[in-house]
């Protein structure tokens, strides 16, 4: 049972109050994509052990979808950040750097 | 609008702590860039309460304020005023990007009153009631069992809720059911 | 015999006797008695069966870990299976059963499988189970689920009511002994919000009945001073009778606290479910002894030593006149102790160890206790009491030197830390060879979600057997878990614990040490599942050799007790017969809950009418009082036909279908969603979510709209409305409302969050009615109003607002069911009193309410698809023939790429089709059209299936539609489905619309 911190409310939220969304920072392809690049979007997925970039919406809540670095073999929760991004910001990168020197996932560092 | 009736006609459950569907509320969501001065006055001038922070709620029996989400805000006037609250709405913020609808039929508005209130609530959210942790004018969405609730402190002793009206009996009962069951002791 | 003593029982309260009954004897105890401290002063030993050999069992325990005396306890909407005697409080009344024998407990048809236990080795049924095949289902399962299962199911409603607390804390505390105490009155004292909870009924835990020194007064004294400083922090909560079941992850714990179990007259919830958010948790768990492994150590009256100074010290009950102590440490010699100041016979203390020395040891010598070193148990005989045990070497085989007649055995193998709680959420353990225990290792402990520990252990749970450590680690884990929480406020002074010297333990394992197979046969590992030290070495011999596959191999540690006595012993067997270090073959998984809780605190208020919300719609009390036969819809619950007298379903179903086609039939549809779109870049947002052009929409009109996932596939559908320049209004399905408005808000926040765009969920703000039927529009003309709702001024798929009568609404001209229809929304406080004026003005034109399957079978018979039914997740739009609905000119939408992938543009997948029974008849629902030859599994080939079949009354016939492999090419066709007794049944390839095809009758 996560607590996870809503950046939008502040709400330190109760697992039972979100709703968990998958992977986090999927590149959208669509029309005119290849095949392959289509294949990536929709099906393939990092599935760490370890460092892993996820989307909660704080369902129960204000309603937002927000980003989570969360370890997935600790459950540590390296931040929690707002959805209208491309990449984790630094701070969030160095706060992971800082428990978990040398991580990567996809092409975050 | 005489035939209009809020979704449990007023219905009470007299105890120590006493659950009571408070009737028919206006109720007005209003989306909109909460930081604009326009969204923030209108605002003011139809309820007369402060312009709520984030997590916080401003209202009295009647009219208030209650911070939903960074660009949402719930408007409570009285019912009957609902109308012509959205025309002014409409007219204040004509040329801003806003959306603002009639709620008032869509929930129930019910308060628990008395000395364990607090503890009513604690049963069914995981949200921390201390009185460390929540007071009056604290505003929290969670939800109660299995439905979606808001709720905010009137005084020491009343809780407001707000739910969905499908659900409203469902909230009342469970509500009622808590607060028959007595009091924890947890909240000294 | 087990008897009361005189003078002594700290718990009881000997001026106030309670009358219970066992097995329907009737027995009196005194107010503070357990069940089985009662029974034991009734020289009731005997207290159960074991579960596989139904061998007789006493007492072995005093407290949580008790695995033998389960008992079935109370009556009709009271009754509970399983509950320990050691740990349920005796009250006036109190009605208790033993378990698991026939026809009685004195004498047990099933102990015939004692005689056959060489016949029932472990992995016994995995051996014996297997061949011949048949006998699966037939005889063995039924055999082995008759003899399955300790206890009787209750039969009827639990009476009890249950609820859910959250509590949130900086400190929890869970363990009231002295480290527990010692632990929250320091974080109290520190500041911290503190909760502090107790599984038993008393503070105080081990100390208080071994009654060392603290601070200089006897431990009682020091708990009832910090028990009272304690109460006097407005800052901390304390709960007795509150066990602490488990920890989660990032500080989550649950509690179960059980408020009336030991006095059903009061008022209120049965158990209370904590479920509590801590900063910290200490847990002050304790340590529980272990038994050791000699031949016959399960016959009733072999005790654990502690317990048997519990029961005279707490409860002034002596389990025996003549107790043998036997040992492999000094804390047992508190036991001889003890019953010989109590006036009780002591013939020996057998200690395995050859050359133990020290003050407890003394002291017995000098009190004139014969102590024998060096030597073991070989074998204790009596049936269902001891009688008498033989004494032997430790170091030997098992011969025996000498019997000595008694009827208590007092065994002790050492202290295992209770590390449960540590364990739950990740904590690891470390060996401690010298104290003979896993202890936590601290380097290795549970973390939060900050990625720092969570979990303090502390006291005897974190491996100190002495008071002066434990007292000191509580205090010491107090001050630190309030610190990390925030809080370290100045404080009083840690307390000091005295202690006498004792001196070290040895590991003893089986006694003696090369026990014969014989003797390993009848020497107990877990008492309540029958497995013994032989189960465990032939576990080893076949290969079992990991501590998780030995455990169920041979079902050790599987009993309710979930081996709180037996899994050291067990692991330290198994490890000696692979060869291994105790550390390395490590222990199996700690589970939650510590032990068992009620299935009632699970659940708490929601069961009868809060076990599921149920959402109801302005109409459905009407409903509900004129007939409805609801079907469930998501939480809705929606009437599937409104039954008149003297009539069936299926007539309901007819006449409301015929009676909406000929006159006018309502339905309440505000169970459907409704979500407004709002904003100047709505339109642009709407092309996105919709597969056709909606941003084109002129203001005043409605068109139906799809919505494909970004796979493609379809996931709702519903009519569009434009309100105004930037306003849309959306309806979706009655599931669909949460869900779509989520998905909406789902692309705006994450993907397109540039896009000025505000949804709205409006469903229940309305109360929408279909009125629907040739005679609908002279219906809605009576009411009045301010709405000119001719065919010319409001055509079909055009919406207007305005009064109708006294009441606000937006009609839409909107038809699911290929009749003139208007849809009328009306703010929901006002829905009721709509639905009766349009009943009572409808009167004349012979209105009826209809329900869903009515609405189910006009749809299907004007050929329109419903989401659910003609789709299930791997349906697309071009499967049922929708290509119309999308959009060439839109460059993108979601499910528009995938629709371009090979598979979904195969020209052989599955399309819709309508299918007429060549004899009229209906189609069975989901039947598959067969094929020729068969798949690589040997299956029957298949050519289509049904989606929708429902006998039409309009057209009295069976009509269906169904996807069917290049189903449009094949109109007239005539191919076979499969019926569930095996024939089959012939339909005709159709065209899906079956009435009124031209669209002439809702477009008037």
């Amino acid at each position: 049972m996560l607590t996870l911190h809503c950046p939008y409310c502040g709400v330190d939220a109760d697992e039972t109050d979100l709703h968990a969304g998958g992977e986090a920072h999927l590149k959208r392809a669509s029309t005119g994509s290849s095949d392959d690049a289509f294949e990536d979007y929709l099906f393939m997925r990092e599935n760490p052990k370890g460092v892993h970039f996820e989307r909660w919406r704080h369902a129960y809540g204000c309603g937002k979808w927000f980003l989570a670095a969360r370890c997935t073999a600790t459950l540590q929760v390296f931040g929690t950040y707002r959805a209208q991004t491309h990449e984790p910001p630094q701070d969030i990168k160095d706060a992971i750097s800082a428990q978990r020197p040398g991580w990567s996932w996809g092409n975050f560092r | 609008m005489s035939n209009a009736v809020s979704a449990l006609n007023g219905k009470v459950a007299a105890g120590e702590v006493t659950i009571r569907e408070a009737g028919l509320r206006g109720m007005i969501t209003l989306r909109a860039d909460l930081s604009d001065s326009k969204v923030k006055s209108i605002c003011t001038s139809l309820t007369g309460a402060a312009f709520p922070s984030s997590g916080q709620a401003n209202c009295d029996d009647a009219k208030g304020l209650c911070w939903m989400s960074p660009d949402e805000v719930l408007i409570l006037v009285p019912y009957d005023t609902v109308a012509d609250a959205l025309e002014q709405i409409a007219k204040a913020l004509k040329n801003k990007h806003h959306l603002a609808e009639n709620v008032s039929d869509a929930r129930a508005l019910i308060t628990v009153e008395g000395t364990f209130a607090r503890e009513v609530i604690a049963k069914l959210a995981p949200v921390d009631l201390h009185p460390d942790a929540f007071q009056p004018g604290d505003f929290r969405r969670s939800h109660i069992g299995q439905v979606a609730a808001a709720f905010w402190m009137r005084d020491q002793d009343t809780i407001a809720v707000i739910c969905f009206r499908s659900v409203a009996e469902y909230a009342f009962d469970l509500l009622a059911t808590s607060a028959k069951a007595g009091r924890v002791g947890f909240f000294a | 015999m087990s008897t009361r003593l005189t003078g002594m029982g700290r718990l009881i309260n000997k001026g106030k006797a309670v009358e219970f009954s066992f097995n329907g004897k009737n027995l009196r105890g005194f107010e503070g008695d357990t069940l089985a401290s009662a029974l034991l002063a009734n020289d009731q030993m005997l207290m159960g069966r074991s579960f596989k050999y139904h061998r007789p069992r006493g007492v072995v325990g005093a407290g949580a870990e008790e695995p033998n005396a389960l008992v079935n306890l109370g009556e009709g909407g009271q009754f509970e299976p399983n509950q320990r005697a050691t740990t349920t409080e005796v009250f006036d009344g109190l009605q208790a059963q033993s378990q698991n024998h026939w026809p009685s407990l004195e004498y047990d048809v099933g102990a015939i499988n004692t005689a056959f236990a060489r016949f029932l080795p472990a992995g016994f049924y995995y051996k014996m189970f297997m061949y011949p095949r048949a006998f699966w289902k037939h005889v063995y399962e039924p055999v082995i689920r008759k003899s399955a299962g300790l206890g009787r199911a209750p039969k009827d409603r639990d009476a009890s009511t249950y609820e859910h607390f959250h509590a949130h804390v900086d400190v929890l505390v869970v363990g009231g002994g002295i480290a527990g105490l010692a632990a929250a009155h320091a974080a109290g004292e520190a500041g911290a919000r503190v909760l502090l909870m107790e599984q038993t009924a008393d503070w105080g835990g081990r100390a208080v009945v071994d009654a060392p020194m603290i601070d200089g007064i006897p431990a009682e004294d020091w708990v009832k001073n910090t028990v009272q400083a304690i109460e006097n922090m407005s800052n901390v909560d304390m709960r007795l009778r509150c066990m602490g079941a488990g920890v989660y992850d990032h500080g989550y714990a649950l509690g179960y606290e059980r408020l009336t179990d030991h006095a059903p007259e009061i008022e209120g919830p049965r158990h209370r479910l904590w479920r509590i958010r801590a900063k910290q948790i200490i847990t002050a768990t304790g340590a529980i002894e272990r038994p050791l492994s000699f031949a016959g150590n399960d016959i009733p009256g072999v005790t654990l030593a502690a317990a048997v100074r519990d029961y005279v010290v707490n409860y002034g009950v002596s389990m025996g006149d003549r107790t043998v102590v036997v040992t492999n440490n000094d804390d047992a010699y508190r036991t001889a102790l003890v019953l010989k100041k109590a006036g009780l016979d002591i013939p020996a203390i057998i200690d395995a160890r050859p050359d133990a020395e020290g003050p407890l040891i003394d002291e017995a010598r000098a009190l004139g206790i014969r102590v024998e070193q060096g030597k073991a148990i070989a074998k204790v005989k009596g049936g269902k009491r001891v009688k008498s045990v033989g004494i032997c070497a430790q170091a030997g085989e098992g011969a025996v030197l000498e019997e000595i007649a008694c009827d208590c055995v007092a065994m002790s193998g050492g202290w295992s830390p209770v590390v449960h709680l540590w364990s739950h959420c990740g904590g690891k353990l470390i060996w401690d060879a010298d104290q003979v225990m896993f202890r936590p290792d601290h380097e290795k402990p549970p973390t939060g979600a900050d990625g720092q520990p969570f979990v303090i252990t502390a006291g005897t749970a974190n491996g100190h057997l002495f008071t002066a450590e434990a007292v000191s680690d509580g205090w010491a884990a107090g001050r630190a878990a309030a610190k990390v929480a925030g809080h370290s406020k100045r404080g009083s002074q840690s307390p000091l614990g005295e202690d006498a010297e004792e001196g070290p333990i040895s590991p003893v394992w089986l006694m003696p040490q090369g026990a014969s197979h014989e003797l390993r046969s009848k020497a107990w590992l877990d008492f309540q599942n029958d497995v013994k030290v032989s189960d465990v070495q032939l576990a080893a011999q076949e290969g079992f050799e990991s501590v998780e596959h030995t455990k169920r191999y041979t079902t050790l540690g599987m009993a309710t007790d979930q081996g709180k006595l037996s899994n050291i012993n067990g692991l330290a067997i198994l490890s000696q017969s692979l060869n291994a270090d105790i550390p390395n073959v490590g222990t199996t998984t700690f589970r939650p809950p510590y032990t068992p809780i009620s299935m009632g605190a699970i659940t708490g208020a929601a069961r009868d009418d809060l076990f599921l919300p149920v959402r109801k719609t302005p109409v459905s009390a009407w409903s509900n009082a004129n007939g409805a036969d609801n079907e469930p819809v998501g939480q809705w619950r929606r009437p599937y036909t409104y039954v008149r007298e003297g009539e069936s379903v299926h007539d309901a179903v007819n006449r409301e279908v015929k009676n909406a086609r000929e006159n006018v039939g309502l339905l309440d549809a505000s169970t459907l969603g409704k979500l407004i779109v709002k904003g100047p870049d709505a339109g642009k947002f709407l092309d996105l979510m919709y597969t056709n052009m909606t941003s084109t929409l002129p203001v005043g009109k409605c068109r139906y709209g799809l919505m494909c996932s970004e796979n493609g596939f379809l996931m709702d559908d519903g009519v569009v409305v434009r309100m105004d320049d930037d306003t849309w209004l959306c309806h979706t399905t009655t599931g669909g409302a949460e869900r779509i408005h989520a998905h909406m808000e789902d692309w705006l926040q994450c993907e397109w969050w540039d896009m000025q765009v505000y949804v709205a969920n409006v469903t229940e703000q309305y109360a929408q009615i279909a009125v629907v039927g040739p005679k609908a529009r002279k219906l809605l003309q009576k009411l009045g109003g301010d709405m000119d709702l001719s065919a010319e001024a409001l055509p079909f798929m055009q919406w207007k607002a305005g009064r109708i009568g006294e009441f606000d609404a937006r009609v839409f001209r909107i038809s699911f069911s290929g009749e003139l229809s208007y849809e009328v929304a009306v703010p929901a406080g006002q829905g009721a009193a709509f639905w009766d004026s349009l009943i009572a003005a409808g009167e004349e034109f012979g209105v009826m309410p209809y329900g869903t399957e009515a609405l189910h079978i006009m749809r299907a018979e004007k050929g329109f698809i419903m989401i659910g039914d003609e789709t299930d997740g791997t349906v697309i739009p071009q499967d049922l023939n929708l290509n119309w609905a999308l959009s060439k000119k839109k460059e993108d939408y979601l499910g528009k790429r995938a629709h371009l992938r090979s598979h979904m543009a195969d020209p052989n997948r599955w399309k819709l089709v309508g299918l007429e029974t060549v004899d009229g008849s209906v189609l069975p629902d989901g039947a598959y059209a067969i094929a020729t030859g068969e798949n690589a599994n040997g299956q029957r080939n298949t050519q289509g299936r049904v989606t929708s079949t429902y006998y039409s009354p309009t057209l009295d016939r069976g009509i269906a539609m169904g996807l069917v492999h290049k189903g449009p090419d094949r109109m007239g066709e005539v191919i076979e489905f499969n019926k569930v007794d095996g024939t089959t049944i012939a339909a005709k390839i159709v065209d899906p619309v079956f009435y009124d095809k031209e669209g002439a009758k809702q477009n008037v």
